[in-house]
Protein backbone atom coordinates (compact mmCIF):
# COMPACT_ATOMS: atom_id res chain seq x y z
CA UNK A 1 0.00 0.00 0.00
CA UNK A 2 1.25 3.49 -1.09
CA UNK A 3 1.90 5.92 2.08
CA UNK A 4 2.58 9.66 2.17
CA UNK A 5 5.85 10.80 3.52
CA UNK A 6 5.89 13.75 5.63
CA UNK A 7 9.46 15.64 6.51
CA UNK A 8 9.36 18.55 9.64
CA UNK A 9 12.52 20.09 10.73
CA UNK A 10 12.66 23.08 13.34
CA UNK A 11 12.83 26.71 11.71
CA UNK A 12 16.48 27.11 10.71
CA UNK A 13 16.32 30.24 13.05
CA UNK A 14 15.13 28.35 15.73
CA UNK A 15 17.87 26.49 18.19
CA UNK A 16 17.10 22.66 18.31
CA UNK A 17 18.36 22.06 21.77
CA UNK A 18 18.62 17.89 20.88
CA UNK A 19 20.69 18.12 17.69
CA UNK A 20 22.75 20.34 20.07
CA UNK A 21 22.57 17.37 22.45
CA UNK A 22 23.75 15.37 19.76
CA UNK A 23 26.23 17.05 17.92
CA UNK A 24 28.37 17.20 21.32
CA UNK A 25 28.09 13.22 21.73
CA UNK A 26 28.80 12.25 18.08
CA UNK A 27 32.96 13.13 18.61
CA UNK A 28 32.84 11.17 22.11
CA UNK A 29 32.23 8.22 19.82
CA UNK A 30 34.45 9.04 17.48
CA UNK A 31 32.87 10.73 14.36
CA UNK A 32 34.60 13.80 14.66
CA UNK A 33 33.43 15.16 10.76
CA UNK A 34 30.09 16.72 11.61
CA UNK A 35 30.00 20.05 12.61
CA UNK A 36 26.18 20.47 13.47
CA UNK A 37 22.98 17.86 13.76
CA UNK A 38 19.45 18.96 13.67
CA UNK A 39 17.11 16.52 14.30
CA UNK A 40 13.42 16.02 12.59
CA UNK A 41 10.62 14.06 12.49
CA UNK A 42 9.28 11.88 9.38
CA UNK A 43 5.90 10.82 9.09
CA UNK A 44 4.53 7.82 7.53
CA UNK A 45 0.47 7.85 6.63
CA UNK A 46 -0.63 4.98 5.06
CA UNK A 47 -3.32 5.07 2.29
CA UNK A 48 -5.77 2.35 1.20
CA UNK A 49 -5.71 2.41 -2.29
CA UNK A 50 -4.69 4.89 -4.80
CA UNK A 51 -3.01 8.21 -3.85
CA UNK A 52 -5.04 10.93 -5.89
CA UNK A 53 -4.38 14.68 -5.93
CA UNK A 54 -7.12 15.18 -3.21
CA UNK A 55 -5.80 13.08 -0.74
CA UNK A 56 -2.14 14.08 -1.27
CA UNK A 57 -3.12 17.83 -0.68
CA UNK A 58 -5.54 16.31 2.36
CA UNK A 59 -1.79 15.33 3.59
CA UNK A 60 -0.40 18.19 2.88
CA UNK A 61 -3.21 20.09 5.08
CA UNK A 62 -2.49 17.61 7.79
CA UNK A 63 0.80 18.56 7.83
CA UNK A 64 0.70 22.30 8.09
CA UNK A 65 -2.41 22.13 10.34
CA UNK A 66 -1.57 18.95 13.06
CA UNK A 67 2.28 17.48 12.44
CA UNK A 68 3.70 20.59 12.46
CA UNK A 69 3.37 23.89 14.28
CA UNK A 70 4.41 26.84 11.78
CA UNK A 71 5.63 29.11 15.01
CA UNK A 72 8.39 26.58 15.19
CA UNK A 73 8.83 24.17 12.56
CA UNK A 74 8.89 23.61 8.50
CA UNK A 75 7.38 21.06 6.50
CA UNK A 76 9.92 20.25 3.98
CA UNK A 77 8.71 17.49 2.35
CA UNK A 78 5.62 15.93 1.02
CA UNK A 79 5.64 12.59 -1.04
CA UNK A 80 4.58 9.85 -2.20
CA UNK A 81 6.35 6.33 -1.87
CA UNK A 82 5.19 2.96 -2.77
CA UNK A 83 5.35 0.11 -0.57
CA UNK B 1 -17.91 21.71 48.94
CA UNK B 2 -15.68 23.08 52.14
CA UNK B 3 -12.07 22.30 52.25
CA UNK B 4 -10.47 20.99 55.33
CA UNK B 5 -6.42 22.27 55.98
CA UNK B 6 -3.87 20.06 55.54
CA UNK B 7 -2.29 20.69 58.39
CA UNK B 8 -3.04 23.41 61.33
CA UNK B 9 -6.82 22.99 63.14
CA UNK B 10 -9.32 20.55 61.39
CA UNK B 11 -11.78 23.13 60.88
CA UNK B 12 -13.49 23.64 57.78
CA UNK B 13 -12.73 26.03 55.53
CA UNK B 14 -16.08 27.21 54.01
CA UNK B 15 -16.46 29.38 50.59
CA UNK B 16 -17.16 33.12 50.50
CA UNK B 17 -20.88 32.88 49.90
CA UNK B 18 -20.51 36.03 47.86
CA UNK B 19 -17.63 34.02 45.52
CA UNK B 20 -18.91 30.44 46.00
CA UNK B 21 -21.16 30.97 43.21
CA UNK B 22 -18.84 31.71 40.57
CA UNK B 23 -17.92 28.33 38.70
CA UNK B 24 -14.30 28.07 37.49
CA UNK B 25 -14.02 24.55 34.96
CA UNK B 26 -10.99 22.52 35.21
CA UNK B 27 -10.45 20.77 32.62
CA UNK B 28 -9.22 16.85 32.20
CA UNK B 29 -7.30 15.22 29.48
CA UNK B 30 -5.64 12.30 29.32
CA UNK B 31 -2.78 12.67 30.33
CA UNK B 32 -3.53 15.30 32.93
CA UNK B 33 -1.67 15.40 36.52
CA UNK B 34 -3.05 18.35 38.30
CA UNK B 35 -6.25 19.07 37.62
CA UNK B 36 -7.08 17.94 41.10
CA UNK B 37 -4.36 20.63 42.31
CA UNK B 38 -6.29 23.37 40.11
CA UNK B 39 -9.64 22.29 41.68
CA UNK B 40 -8.41 22.47 45.04
CA UNK B 41 -7.12 26.05 44.45
CA UNK B 42 -10.21 27.18 43.29
CA UNK B 43 -11.79 26.00 46.33
CA UNK B 44 -9.54 27.48 48.51
CA UNK B 45 -9.83 31.00 46.98
CA UNK B 46 -14.01 30.63 47.49
CA UNK B 47 -15.14 29.45 44.15
CA UNK B 48 -16.70 26.19 42.88
CA UNK B 49 -14.43 24.02 40.96
CA UNK B 50 -16.50 22.00 37.56
CA UNK B 51 -14.54 19.35 36.44
CA UNK B 52 -14.61 19.11 32.47
CA UNK B 53 -14.21 16.19 30.61
CA UNK B 54 -11.88 16.48 26.84
CA UNK B 55 -13.94 14.56 25.20
CA UNK B 56 -17.28 17.02 25.97
CA UNK B 57 -18.84 18.91 23.44
CA UNK B 58 -19.97 21.29 25.65
CA UNK B 59 -18.48 23.95 27.80
CA UNK B 60 -21.39 24.08 30.12
CA UNK B 61 -22.15 26.62 32.65
CA UNK B 62 -18.77 27.98 34.13
CA UNK B 63 -17.36 31.30 34.06
CA UNK B 64 -13.94 30.94 33.75
CA UNK B 65 -11.85 27.86 32.60
CA UNK B 66 -7.92 26.59 33.98
CA UNK B 67 -6.17 24.68 31.94
CA UNK B 68 -4.06 22.28 34.09
CA UNK B 69 -0.70 20.89 33.75
CA UNK B 70 0.26 17.72 33.20
CA UNK B 71 1.21 15.27 29.89
CA UNK B 72 -1.99 15.39 28.10
CA UNK B 73 -1.38 12.92 25.06
CA UNK B 74 1.75 12.05 26.72
CA UNK B 75 3.57 15.04 25.06
CA UNK B 76 3.33 12.77 21.76
CA UNK B 77 3.54 15.04 18.50
CA UNK B 78 4.38 18.26 20.20
CA UNK B 79 3.50 19.08 23.93
CA UNK B 80 -0.44 20.05 23.85
CA UNK B 81 -0.62 19.74 19.86
CA UNK B 82 -2.85 16.83 20.50
CA UNK B 83 -5.13 18.13 22.89
CA UNK B 84 -5.83 21.42 20.83
CA UNK B 85 -8.06 19.72 18.99
CA UNK B 86 -10.01 17.95 21.41
CA UNK B 87 -13.94 18.75 21.13
CA UNK B 88 -14.33 20.49 24.13
CA UNK B 89 -11.38 22.64 22.87
CA UNK B 90 -13.16 24.24 20.31
CA UNK B 91 -15.81 25.38 22.21
CA UNK B 92 -12.93 27.26 25.37
CA UNK B 93 -11.25 28.73 21.69
CA UNK B 94 -14.73 30.28 20.66
CA UNK B 95 -15.67 31.16 24.16
CA UNK B 96 -12.39 33.26 24.91
CA UNK B 97 -12.79 34.53 21.62
CA UNK B 98 -16.46 35.64 21.66
CA UNK B 99 -17.27 39.29 23.30
CA UNK B 100 -18.05 37.07 26.09
CA UNK B 101 -14.17 36.98 27.05
CA UNK B 102 -14.20 33.93 29.04
CA UNK B 103 -10.97 33.95 31.22
CA UNK B 104 -9.10 31.13 30.50
CA UNK B 105 -5.90 30.25 32.18
CA UNK B 106 -3.20 27.89 30.68
CA UNK B 107 -0.34 26.87 33.35
CA UNK B 108 2.81 24.70 31.94
CA UNK B 109 0.89 22.12 29.34
CA UNK B 110 -2.53 24.07 29.81
CA UNK B 111 -0.02 27.57 28.31
CA UNK B 112 1.33 25.00 25.41
CA UNK B 113 -2.27 23.98 24.87
CA UNK B 114 -2.90 27.31 24.50
CA UNK B 115 -0.23 28.30 21.99
CA UNK B 116 -0.62 24.98 19.79
CA UNK B 117 -4.61 26.46 20.02
CA UNK B 118 -3.18 30.42 18.92
CA UNK B 119 -5.26 31.30 21.76
CA UNK B 120 -1.80 32.67 22.77
CA UNK B 121 1.95 33.42 20.30
CA UNK B 122 4.68 31.98 20.31
CA UNK B 123 5.53 28.17 21.28
CA UNK B 124 7.27 26.07 23.68
CA UNK B 125 10.58 23.81 23.11
CA UNK B 126 13.13 21.78 25.12
CA UNK B 127 14.59 23.28 28.08
CA UNK B 128 17.74 24.99 26.42
CA UNK B 129 19.99 22.39 29.02
CA UNK B 130 17.94 19.29 27.93
CA UNK B 131 16.51 17.96 31.47
CA UNK B 132 13.73 18.33 33.12
CA UNK B 133 13.55 20.55 35.92
CA UNK B 134 11.81 20.89 39.26
CA UNK B 135 12.34 23.91 41.77
CA UNK B 136 10.54 27.15 43.19
CA UNK B 137 10.75 29.71 40.91
CA UNK B 138 11.07 34.07 41.70
CA UNK B 139 8.88 35.43 38.80
CA UNK B 140 7.63 39.50 39.06
CA UNK B 141 4.36 40.36 37.70
CA UNK B 142 4.51 42.58 35.29
CA UNK B 143 0.73 43.17 34.36
CA UNK B 144 -1.46 43.51 36.94
CA UNK B 145 -4.87 44.38 35.04
CA UNK B 146 -4.88 40.77 33.54
CA UNK B 147 -8.06 38.64 34.60
CA UNK B 148 -5.96 36.19 36.74
CA UNK B 149 -3.79 38.95 38.05
CA UNK B 150 -6.19 41.58 39.29
CA UNK B 151 -5.35 40.93 42.86
CA UNK B 152 -1.26 41.13 42.82
CA UNK B 153 0.54 44.68 41.98
CA UNK B 154 2.40 45.58 39.48
CA UNK B 155 6.26 44.40 39.81
CA UNK B 156 5.37 42.32 42.77
CA UNK B 157 7.77 39.26 42.99
CA UNK B 158 5.97 36.24 44.07
CA UNK B 159 7.57 32.06 44.54
CA UNK B 160 5.67 29.50 43.08
CA UNK B 161 6.86 25.70 41.76
CA UNK B 162 8.24 25.16 38.26
CA UNK B 163 8.07 21.49 36.91
CA UNK B 164 8.68 21.21 33.26
CA UNK B 165 10.65 19.69 30.45
CA UNK B 166 9.56 21.71 27.44
CA UNK B 167 9.37 25.33 28.86
CA UNK B 168 11.53 27.50 26.56
CA UNK B 169 9.16 29.93 25.66
CA UNK B 170 10.06 31.31 21.87
CA UNK B 171 8.37 33.66 19.39
CA UNK B 172 10.08 35.48 16.38
CA UNK B 173 11.45 39.03 17.40
CA UNK B 174 8.43 41.14 15.95
CA UNK B 175 6.21 38.52 17.96
CA UNK B 176 8.05 39.42 21.13
CA UNK B 177 7.93 43.29 20.72
CA UNK B 178 4.84 43.35 19.85
CA UNK B 179 4.31 41.81 23.63
CA UNK B 180 6.75 44.10 25.15
CA UNK B 181 4.89 46.88 23.79
CA UNK B 182 1.56 45.86 24.58
CA UNK B 183 1.87 44.76 27.93
CA UNK B 184 1.42 41.32 27.58
CA UNK B 185 4.30 40.03 28.94
CA UNK B 186 2.75 39.19 32.50
CA UNK B 187 5.58 36.91 34.06
CA UNK B 188 9.01 37.48 34.31
CA UNK B 189 12.15 34.92 35.56
CA UNK B 190 13.50 36.89 38.14
CA UNK B 191 17.35 35.30 39.31
CA UNK B 192 17.16 32.47 37.08
CA UNK B 193 15.96 32.35 33.76
CA UNK B 194 15.06 28.04 34.17
CA UNK B 195 14.65 27.15 30.70
CA UNK B 196 15.98 29.61 28.02
CA UNK B 197 12.95 31.26 27.31
CA UNK B 198 13.37 34.52 25.18
CA UNK B 199 13.56 37.71 27.82
CA UNK B 200 13.04 35.72 30.46
CA UNK B 201 9.54 35.25 30.18
CA UNK B 202 6.96 33.08 32.32
CA UNK B 203 3.90 33.88 30.95
CA UNK B 204 1.92 35.83 28.44
CA UNK B 205 -1.91 37.16 27.81
CA UNK B 206 -4.19 38.16 24.87
CA UNK B 207 -4.85 40.68 23.63
CA UNK B 208 -8.07 41.40 25.70
CA UNK B 209 -6.24 40.04 28.67
CA UNK B 210 -8.51 37.42 29.50
CA UNK B 211 -6.46 34.53 28.48
CA UNK B 212 -3.12 33.78 30.39
CA UNK B 213 -0.79 30.91 29.93
CA UNK B 214 2.69 30.56 32.16
CA UNK B 215 5.11 27.35 32.63
CA UNK B 216 4.84 27.84 36.47
CA UNK B 217 2.51 26.75 38.46
CA UNK B 218 0.58 28.89 41.16
CA UNK B 219 -2.02 25.64 41.97
CA UNK B 220 0.91 23.99 44.05
CA UNK B 221 1.10 27.47 45.67
CA UNK B 222 -2.14 27.88 47.53
CA UNK B 223 -2.00 26.15 51.41
CA UNK B 224 0.15 27.45 54.11
CA UNK B 225 2.68 24.78 54.66
CA UNK B 226 2.36 23.10 50.82
CA UNK B 227 3.82 25.63 48.55
CA UNK B 228 7.12 27.23 48.42
CA UNK B 229 8.60 28.12 51.61
CA UNK B 230 10.37 31.28 52.41
CA UNK B 231 13.37 31.90 54.71
CA UNK B 232 10.43 32.82 57.36
CA UNK B 233 9.35 29.33 56.65
CA UNK B 234 5.08 28.21 56.49
CA UNK B 235 3.56 31.68 56.14
CA UNK B 236 6.25 32.31 53.88
CA UNK B 237 5.45 32.54 49.80
CA UNK B 238 3.53 29.08 51.05
CA UNK B 239 0.35 31.13 49.18
CA UNK B 240 1.57 32.97 46.48
CA UNK B 241 -0.08 31.43 43.97
CA UNK B 242 -3.52 31.86 45.41
CA UNK B 243 -3.80 35.63 43.55
CA UNK B 244 -4.47 33.54 40.11
CA UNK B 245 -7.74 31.98 41.87
CA UNK B 246 -8.79 34.92 44.07
CA UNK B 247 -8.22 37.28 40.78
CA UNK B 248 -10.89 35.55 38.55
CA UNK B 249 -13.08 34.94 41.21
CA UNK B 250 -13.02 38.63 42.36
CA UNK B 251 -13.62 39.41 38.72
CA UNK B 252 -16.33 37.61 37.91
CA UNK B 253 -18.32 38.82 40.88
CA UNK B 254 -17.48 42.41 40.69
CA UNK B 255 -17.24 42.96 36.96
CA UNK B 256 -14.09 44.92 35.78
CA UNK B 257 -11.68 46.19 37.53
Amino acid sequence: MPRIVVDVMPKPEILDPQGKAIVGALPRLGFTSFSSVRQGKRFELTVDGEVTEDILAQARNAAETLLSNPVIEDVVNVEVVEA
Amino acid sequence: MTELPLIGEAVAVAAAPRLAGARIGVVTFPGTLDDRDAARAVRLAGGTAVELWHGDSELGDVDAVVIPGGFSYGDYLRAGAIARFAPLMSKIIDAANSDAKLPVLGICNGFQILTESHLLPGSMIKNDHLKFLCRDQVLRVENSNTAWTLDYQAGQEITIPLKNQDGQYIADEKTLDALEAEGRVVFRYVGFNPNGSRRDIAGISNAAGNVVGLMPHPEHAVEPGFGPESLDGIGGSDTDGLGFFTSVLNKIVGGDK
